[in-house]
């Protein structure tokens, strides 16, 4: 089989996972070595592909063959697609070739489990060490771990990665026995917690001796399929919540699930994917990670989903009135991220910004802030917005309708003159 | 005070030169061109020879004053900002008059299109980190841009770090500059034409498979245009690799068949002036 068709099977087969991040990690040029992971703070993007996604890594499979069969997978042992599998050295090979003409910013190699988990891992560690080794690669790679894998394993593929990630997949062990048989939850918690303690010590014995081989510097990530079971934002966000406090995950990535398979324990083929339900995670899981928002205070048990119509921090802000307004001038940076409308960024400038002059209404708009959702949440210098009139319940009309020109629409219909006359 | 407008070389230099006439000269700057950009006008204009230490003189005030503000002229310089001279020198002159505590006040009216504008500047710089394409060309990665903003000081030490043991260059065909890097050291030089040299099988191997891994990745059911132009927006498409028509997916004729054609054409393709590679002044990336 020709590398063109390995390629197109093999990218075609990966492009459901959902982390494409180069971030995390700060490794700058080696002597003798090619690549270096230092492009931002917030990683590199090199491309978009058609649906909006970052393309930053060559995200592809070692292989699609898999014993596993899993209900929601296009990869499932059961399914009648063709199967590739790279060798380790072509495997290299592109990952150089792309490397050196900036198409990519890495390596993310994820596999279907052929044989067994070890094997399937000791075939991706031997792509990565030539990579490492014989080609002398310095900059990113993004390591799939494969549930079950023995942790001799795990260990040799951290200090070869720059991330590693388990896939939780579905976000409960009722979906896991029901769509994915062959995975346990145990079975993928035990490498995650091996990481977690790994990297700990790393840490410690960095500060010992400085030049210890890093083991997956820029840490580990998950992902959950959103909407392939029946499970509630709050149950997703709970567990995400429980996965940063306990595993120190860097991230947690949703994915809407996307049929591609007819069954009966799924949804239907026609059914769209929740897109916008994923983007509302994604929303609240920055919450989480940046603004310093914990689970139970954005979704409990009477709201158990996000509003689709207003962002969660928005949704949080109108059911605590009493917390605003907030003066920009005085309040504290805790207090300032709590505004919609406000983000790190421009609370950072906030601060920066008033230990040389006050702050009027007028400057906001200028320091980034987003007034047509901060306005209603602010004073500066005691004041809010000029002719500025609200009520609570106008208030959701009007924070609504800020955001709708950016929702995704109902399609719109076209009307048939005719149709109507004839049954009329 | 005399109302007047300047005629600089367009280097930073010769704009430094600019504010140190006016200050020494006691004029009221209307407007600063660069030779290039000047349409001639009503108002008395003079023309400004660029003296590298009244440019110093300036410079070295600036630092003392805020070595911040000395940087933020730097970048300021570099930006597409029309006009972006007099925003500078009114820049300057605020620095000079109140001293530099109005520079931690971001939405100050002086210092804050200065800012906006340095942003841009970034936000491009950071986007054709990924966005660069690179060809190999007989050993040397060679790629085209053409960004708004003059990026090339920004993404020198980015790319030359990142590919420190090759030849490379990056020709700006906006601002036609043109990078080059080899053995450690980097240079940037004007250069007016400039021709990508035909690719040869393997680069097109490459571009094939990078094109149809591009294709391949996005899922047709969360197909999204607009998100992918707010991220990425069109004007860069031109120099990207997955968005050429066909013929760029084709090699040129076999090199075997003419090898008497290919050497020169190779050459004369990188566009590397021979005699100015080694005599430019090399800065370390």
């Amino acid at each position: 089989m020709e590398l063109l068709d390995k390629l197109t099977i093999l990218s075609d087969a990966a492009k459901y996972d959902a982390a494409c991040t180069s971030s995390g990690s700060r490794r700058g040029f080696r002597q003798g070595y090619i690549g270096s992971t230092t492009s931002s703070v917030a990683g590199c993007c090199h491309t978009f592909s058609a649906d909006g996604r970052c393309v930053s890594l060559l995200k592809v499979l070692m292989t699609n063959n898999c014993v596993y069969n899993c209900k929601y997978c296009v990869n499932r042992c059961s399914n009648d697609t063709r199967r590739a599998m790279f060798t380790p050295e072509e495997l290299a090979e592109l990952t150089i070739g792309f490397y050196r003409r900036n198409y990519i910013e890495g390596l993310f190699l994820s596999s279907g489990v052929v044989r067994t988990p070890d094997y399937t891992t000791e075939l991706m560690i031997k792509s990565l060490r030539i990579l490492r080794e014989r080609y002398r690669f310095n900059g990113y790679i993004h390591a799939k771990t494969i549930p079950g894998t023995s942790p001799v394993l795990v260990e040799q593929l951290g200090l070869l990665a720059d991330r590693l990630s388990v896939n939780i997949e579905l976000p409960s062990e009722s979906g896991l026995k029901l769509l994915a048989p062959d995975k346990t939850k145990a079975a993928i918690l035990t490498p995650m917690r091996q990481i977690e303690t790994r990297r700990t010590e790393n840490t410690e014995e960095l500060v010992k001796y400085r030049h210890a081989p890093k083991f997956a510097p820029a840490g580990q990530s998950t992902q959950m399929i959103v909407g392939a079971t029946g499970d509630s934002d709050l149950h997703i966000l709970r567990l995400t919540q429980g996965l940063y406090d306990q595993y120190k995950l860097k991230r947690v990535f949703y994915s809407a699930y996307v049929p591609v398979v007819e069954n009966a324990l799924l949804p239907s083929k026609d059914v769209k994917p929740p897109l916008l339900r994923e983007h509302r995670l994604y929303q609240a899981d920055w919450l989480l990670r940046f603004y310093g928002f914990r689970a139970e205070e954005l979704l409990d048990e009477h709201n158990p989903d996000f509003n689709p119509l207003v962002d969660p921090k928005c949704s949080w802000a109108l059911a605590h009135l009493d917390f605003f307004p907030v003066e920009v001038n005085s309040a504290d940076y805790e207090t300032l991220l709590r505004i919609p409308g406000i983000g790190v960024t421009s609370a950072k400038r906030i601060l920066v910004s008033r230990r040389c002059a006050r702050l009027k209404i007028e400057d906001l708009r200028k320091l980034g802030v987003v007034m047509k959702r901060a306005q209603y949440f602010l004073t500066a210098c005691g004041k809010m917005a000029e002719g500025l009139r609200f009520s609570p319940d106008s208030l959701l009309r009007n924070l609504i309708a800020a955001e709708r020109p950016g929702l995704p629409q109902p399609a719109a219909e076209q009307l048939t003159l005719f149709d109507t006359i004839q049954s009329a | 005070m005399n109302e007047m407008t300047y005629l600089y070389d367009g280097s930073f230099e010769g704009f430094l030169c600019c504010v140190f006439e006016s200050y020494a000269k006691h004029e009221i700057l209307t407007a600063i061109y660069s030779d290039e950009d000047f349409v001639p006008v009503l108002f008395a204009s003079r023309t400004i020879e660029t003296d590298f230490s009244h440019a110093g003189r300036v410079m070295r005030k600036i630092v003392k004053v805020s070595p911040y503000a000395a940087d933020l002229l730097r970048r300021g310089f570099l930006t597409c900002l029309p006009e972006r001279e007099m925003y500078l020198y009114r820049l300057i002159a605020k620095l000079l008059r109140e001293g530099p505590r109005f520079l931690g006040s971001l939405s100050d009216e002086t210092l804050y299109p200065v800012l906006k504008a340095i942003r841009n500047l970034h936000g491009e710089a950071q986007l054709l980190r990924g966005f660069v394409r690179f060809s190999e060309l007989g050993g040397v990665l060679g790629a085209e841009i053409e960004p708004k903003n003059r990026v090339l000081p920004l993404l020198r030490g980015h790319f030359c770090s990142r590919y420190q043991n090759e030849k490379l260059f990056i020709y700006d065909r906006t601002h036609r500059e043109i990078l080059l890097y080899a053995d450690h050291k980097a240079v940037i030089a004007p250069l007016e034409h400039f021709e990508m040299a035909p690719p040869d099988e393997s680069e097109v191997g490459y571009r094939l498979l990078w094109k149809r891994f591009y294709d391949t990745i996005a899922i047709k059911e969360r197909y999204n245009p607009k998100c992918r132009r707010t991220h990425m927006p069109m004007r860069y498409w031109n120099t990207m690799t997955e968005f050429q028509g066909t013929d760029y997916f084709k090699a040129k004729k076999s090199s075997a068949d003419d090898p008497g054609l290919s050497a020169p054409n190779e050459k004369s393709a990188l566009a590397i002036p021979p005699e100015s590679e080694p005599s430019a002044p090399a800065s370390a990336p």
